[in-house]
């Protein structure tokens, strides 16, 4: 008896230790998210001002904000939306209505998946080789393109899963009632399926707003204020990687700052993106 | 259902109150237009193969001169100087695989115990706001942890934790090598700990979503039959679920693997060979990144284009296999 209970205070203390270190885990994962935040709410608040809203990027040792950075983001951003949302639906659209259980489906979602952590860098030496190069000059548009990119794979997956989601007997009243498939897709799939679908292009948005390698070789960066698509474009995540590794203490503050517009948005985007899908989970 | 019959009473007209050849016009139109709107999305399909397929092929495509110029020593040299037209890759592909590794050493078993402690050990009550609270870690873009990891970590690390590492190993033969000095904050280390940083999150999350498909009643025979919860964790949880952790270990380990911007800033960006972690190397993902928009010179460029193929090569092996293996749990669990 006495041997036995030994054993069983040596099994608890071993399995005390192990939760013991669980729990030390996560407070360590919850200490360095905070510390992160903090450090940046420290650091860029500091330089928050109009200034940086309304005054170029400056040259080292004057004053001036991120208004072409922030401009050349959303522009890029926006526009690496359009290009890779309808994609990705139609894409995703086919997976989930047409060739449900199709060989081409199959691959097509192993494939995407894959995609969808591929490095961002890679994405951007090949935007290079096929828009850049041959076209002689960096580009907002290339940049733009490469954004799109990596929106495909984030809508694709969202779409697919959640016109699964959506309940067949559905689709089945409205062919019944005469519709063609396309239509019933389009009005009653889409719509049954619209708040997942939207939250997916949300967090595809997050995604590419703080990507920073695919832009650095097709947009390249731009000091001054340029609305022209065929020409290099600023960006924030640019405009933060050049002015942090720079040895000048005012292009770092710049920097700090817009490190955290930049986190403070992708933060925005995905919590909403988030509660938006929390909110349709719950009414099904 | 309000939409669908909505939709129903524009059809109708065109069948009800028009002629029969209104009707056949009508339904032609219907027709037409679902063949359009089923080839495009046929075509989206297939063009997200095509866009692997085609990074694939350019990148082949521009890393030719390079690799016709170096044959297979460009993979084992180490030279890398763009004076001499000199190019190599042992450097950037050792400063990726170690970072990667020494990344996965760190986060995999402080990834693992997060997990452990949402799906078995934390209050009902915070296991949302701190699962929230780890995705939200996963969505912070790399470019914020480089800025933080050479600003904050990297001094923490040259002032307090290097030079306690530097005096520990000092007497012991291998390890003295590997973590050889001076301290000096950035370096293949400090990417390695920040990527495990940014990989921890994934891993959480696979880790918690895999350990979520254990029948409870397995586990609630294991303490019936007067288990701990380590026991039960080791005995029943991990062995039940070690395809998808592996699976999810594999998908960190790819991220891992392309991270750059985190990378670029606290690695040191020195194209060489160094045998302590210590010391500043280089990835190839951040030597892209750092001399891509400078190179000048076609074999320059060609030879960093071929570290991208090389990068996308051993990424997509990676993520492959883990995709395989948690689509094979995907089906054990019947989904």
């Amino acid at each position: 008896m006495a041997v036995s209970m030994n054993l069983y205070a040596g099994r608890q203390r071993k399995s005390k230790v192990i939760v013991g270190l669980c729990w030390l885990a996560t407070a360590l994962g919850i200490t360095i998210l905070f510390l992160i935040l903090g450090t940046l709410l420290w650091n860029g608040v500091g330089g928050l001002s109009l200034k940086v809203f309304t005054e170029m990027t400056p040259p080292p040792g004057s004053d001036g904000g991120l208004l072409n950075a922030i401009v050349g983001s959303l522009i890029m951003t926006v526009l690496g939306t359009l290009i890779g949302t309808p994609i990705g639906i139609l894409a995703g659209t086919y997976m989930a209505e047409y060739g449900r259980h199709t060989r081409l489906t199959s691959v097509v979602r192993f494939i995407n998946d894959i995609l969808l952590s591929a490095p961002s860098i890679v994405i951007g030496l090949f935007v290079y080789t096929v828009l850049v190069a041959p076209f002689g000059g960096y580009s907002a548009l290339a940049g733009s393109v490469a954004l799109g990119l990596l929106v495909i794979p984030i809508v694709v997956r969202t779409t697919e899963d959640m016109l699964l989601l959506v309940p067949n007997p559905l689709r089945e009243a409205a062919a019944a009632l005469g519709m063609p498939r396309s239509l019933v897709i389009q009005q009653v799939a889409y719509k049954a399926a619209r708040a997942g679908m939207i939250t997916g292009v949300l967090l595809a948005i997050a995604r590419i707003s703080g990507e920073t390698a695919p832009l650095l070789f097709t947009a390249l960066g731009n000091q001054f204020w340029s609305m022209s698509l065929t020409e290099p474009m600023s960006s924030l995540p640019i405009v933060i990687f050049k002015f942090a590794l720079s040895p000048y203490a005012d292009w770092q503050k710049l920097a700090w700052t817009g490190a955290l517009l930049v986190t403070f948005a992708v933060l925005a985007l995905s919590i909403t993106a988030r509660w938006l899908g929390s909110t349709t989970g719950q009414q099904k | 259902m309000v939409d669908a019959s909505a939709q129903i009473e524009t059809v109708r007209p065109g069948g009800m109150s028009r002629t029969s050849s209104d009707r056949a016009a009508v339904l032609s139109g219907l027709r037409r237009n679902d063949a359009i709107f089923r080839i495009l999305t046929h075509t989206a399909a297939i063009a997200v193969l095509g866009i692997l397929g085609s990074v694939f092929v350019s990148l082949a495509f521009g890393s030719l001169p390079a690799l016709y110029a170096f044959g297979p020593g460009f993979l084992y040299s180490q030279s890398w100087n763009p004076v001499t037209d000199q190019f190599g890759a042992l450097a950037p592909i050792w400063g990726t695989l170690v970072t990667a590794i020494v990344a996965m050493l760190i986060a995999v078993p402080i990834g693992l115990g997060i997990a452990i402690f949402l799906t078995e050990l934390c209050p009902m009550a915070l296991r949302r706001p701190i699962g929230i609270a780890i995705e939200l870690l996963a969505g912070v873009p790399s470019i914020i942890y480089g800025i933080w990891g050479l600003f904050v970590f990297a001094p923490f690390l040259q002032q307090y934790v290097q030079p306690a590492l530097i005096a520990l190993f000092s007497p012991i033969p291998v390890l003295s090598t590997i973590f050889a000095g001076p301290p000096l904050g950035i370096g293949v280390f400090t990417a390695a700990l920040i990527l495990a940083i940014m990989v921890l999150p994934f891993i959480t999350a696979v880790c918690r979503d895999v350990f979520d498909t254990v029948p409870p009643v397995l586990k609630e025979s294991a303490y019936g039959l007067g288990c701990t919860t380590w026991e039960v964790m080791r005995s029943i949880v991990i062995p039940y679920t070690r395809v998808g952790v592996i699976g999810g270990v594999m998908l960190a380990l790819g991220r891992a693997l392309g991270e750059t911007m985190a990378v670029t800033f606290v690695v040191g960006n020195a194209q060489r060979f160094s045998a302590s972690i210590l010391q500043p190397g280089t990835t190839i993902s951040a030597t892209i990144a750092n001399e891509f928009a400078e190179a000048t010179g076609g074999l320059y460029q060609s030879s960093m284009i071929a570290l991208g193929l090389i990068l996308f090569v051993l990424t997509f092996i990676v993520l492959a296999c883990a995709r395989l293996l948690l689509r094979s749990l995907d089906k054990k669990a019947g989904k």
